[in-house]
């Protein structure tokens, strides 16, 4: 065999032994935090769990902090997901190629990653100390105010996502559309959103899987609470937060706690991904 | 060819007078920010015949047909000069309501793109948009769209189902049944076959011969072939100008020009 071939063989070798590496790598260690939290939380695993609240200590369970988590991100996605959906909307359809367009997309980028406590800082200036302010210090932390710093990180998420997804739809469409007479309006909110329905929805179950898992914003925010709250303007817990507190706990039963609230993240946040992955899949919409 | 070549050698506007013009056009000239793509097309398209535009990629025959209903205009920077009149209006009188310019002239575009909902709402929605009907009488102009588009045996029974789910060749008669459901004068098929097998385009060329009693029809056509087969005139463009344009037999048989004859015999293009 002559050099040149057998250099691209050694070559290609090479390279495959190296990214295959790269990848075992990644995945050894998804696979051992995955392992670890399956492992303690199922030992963890209790109905004490989903009836007591966290005032109990460790003879208690995480209900309180369950639903505070639900109430939450139940307030950020509902603000998030019409703004996000109308801006990508706009950004997609009446500012595509603008100057201001691409502006506002590349801001809206560096939300993306704007790291989450400045989020959490943010709406502790904005809302909990105001609030004090003009209560007199009857209303301060609230589940509110924690749904609000939640939106702001869900929203750049849900923005690019309608945003592409938008892009994605092919012009034609757009042509066919407005060539039968129908005004702008009428095609972008029966036809193309439409058309990139699924990809939208995805978009705002990743952000939703996303802000589920945020302690840092809520810890200036919602606070914690040890007792049950479902009126979002008392101080409500929520699971991040708690796995937070319980693990910088000494005990070892309040880490079994947290461990056992991690599990329940992991897995809302799984089968959330798994939602959005059959969604796609299922209405996938080709014009090819 | 220049302009003034053109102005004082008007043979391709006068081609086929021998019925009255649908479309007139004039010194029409077009610019894609800034460069030109059209150089001073004059023409005059007949009513209730077919009408083929040929032409190597880029000569400016998608631009022009794009023209006719104002298409372009929905993205910036381009810009047409001159006059299209149709039935002795100005359709580029930034006075032309669009609205009515739309729902004179009906597109259908290269590849099929059906909407996102069922085979019925397809056709009813532009429909919809123009008159308020009844829904026994919508669903009369549903099903006389359907039939005119030889559709209609293959998706009587499914109605209800989404429009992507039929062929791409079901898909094309659907976009050709939507076009012709709002009841236009003109038609413009934008190389409607292009992305369809030859079953499918045969079915199209049947069509397009037994819709040109009910519509003016201009199809812009890569293959010569089929411009030669469903066409009564037929207009040669080469960088965007009119070359040729003539009665389709004697454009494929005697051409009056030396590019058209090199053209259709393959010597270029």
């Amino acid at each position: 065999m002559n050099s040149p071939y057998l250099r691209r063989r050694i070559t290609n070798a090479l390279a495959m032994v190296l990214s295959t590496l790269a990848t075992l790598i990644g995945l050894a260690f998804l696979a051992w935090i995955l392992w670890e939290t399956l492992r303690q939380g199922i030992s963890a695993l209790d109905l004490k769990l989903f009836t007591k609240v966290t005032a109990y200590g460790e003879d208690g369970g995480l209900l309180n902090s369950m639903v505070g988590s639900l109430v939450i991100n139940f307030i950020g996605i509902g603000i998030a997901t019409p703004i996000g959906v109308l801006a990508g909307t706009w950004l997609a359809e009446y500012a595509n190629r603008t100057r201001l367009g691409e502006s506002i997309r590349f801001l809206n980028d560096i939300l993306l990653s704007a790291p989450s406590i400045v989020m959490g800082l943010f709406v502790y200036t904005i809302i909990v100390l105001p609030s004090t302010a003009l209560t007199h210090g009857s209303t301060t932390f609230s589940g509110f105010a924690g749904g609000v710093a939640l939106a702001l990180i869900a929203l750049p998420v849900i923005v690019r996502t309608t945003d592409e997804m938008l892009r994605l739809v092919p012009s034609t469409l757009r042509e066919a559309a407005l060539s039968l007479g129908v005004p702008q309006w009428k095609l972008t909110l029966q036809i193309l959103i439409r058309a990139a329905r699924s990809g939208i929805i995805t978009g705002v179950l990743l952000a939703l899987a996303r802000i589920s898992g945020e302690t840092a914003p809520l810890l200036f925010t919602a606070f914690g609470n040890n007792y049950m709250a479902i009126n979002p303007m008392d101080k409500m817990s929520s699971l991040p937060q708690i796995i937070y507190q319980y693990a910088n706990d000494p005990g070892d039963a309040m880490h079994a706690l947290a461990w056992a609230g991690a599990f329940v993240i992991t897995m809302f946040v799984l089968l959330l991904s798994l939602a959005s992955r059959l969604i796609l899949s299922r209405t996938k919409v080709s014009h090819d | 060819m220049t302009d003034s070549a053109l102005a004082t050698n008007p043979t391709p506007v006068a081609a086929a007078a021998a019925v009255a013009p649908k479309l007139v056009v004039r010194d029409l000239h077009f610019y894609y920010n800034g460069f030109q793509a059209l150089k001073g097309i004059s023409m005059d398209i007949p009513e209730k015949q077919v009408t083929a535009i040929i032409g190597p990629s880029g000569c400016g025959k998608s631009t022009l047909l794009r023209i006719f209903n104002r298409i372009y205009a929905i993205y910036p920077k381009l810009e047409a000069k001159g006059s299209i009149e149709l039935d002795g209006e100005n359709i580029l009188d930034p006075g032309y309501s669009m609205n009515r310019l739309r729902s004179k002239v009906g597109m259908v575009f290269q590849k099929p793109v059906p909407f996102p909902m069922t085979i019925f709402e397809n056709v009813a929605y532009g429909i919809r948009h123009h008159e308020k009907l009844s829904k026994t009488d919508m669903e009369g102009r549903v099903e006389q769209a359907l039939r005119s588009a030889a559709l209609w045996d293959e998706v009587k029974d499914k109605l209800k189902q989404n429009a992507l789910g039929l062929s791409g060749g079901q898909q094309q008669r659907l976009c050709i049944a939507r076009a012709i459901a709002l009841k236009p004068d003109v038609l413009l098929l934008d190389e409607p076959t292009s992305a369809l097998d030859p079953i499918a385009t045969g079915r199209i060329e049947q069509l397009v011969e037994e819709l040109k009693s009910q519509f003016t029809i201009v199809i812009v056509t890569h293959n010569m072939q089929q411009a030669a087969r469903v066409s009564d005139l037929t207009a040669f463009m080469y960088l965007g100008e009119m070359i040729e344009f003539d009665q389709t037999e004697k454009i494929f048989t005697k051409p009056g020009k030396k590019q058209t004859e090199d053209y259709i015999t393959g010597r270029f293009g």
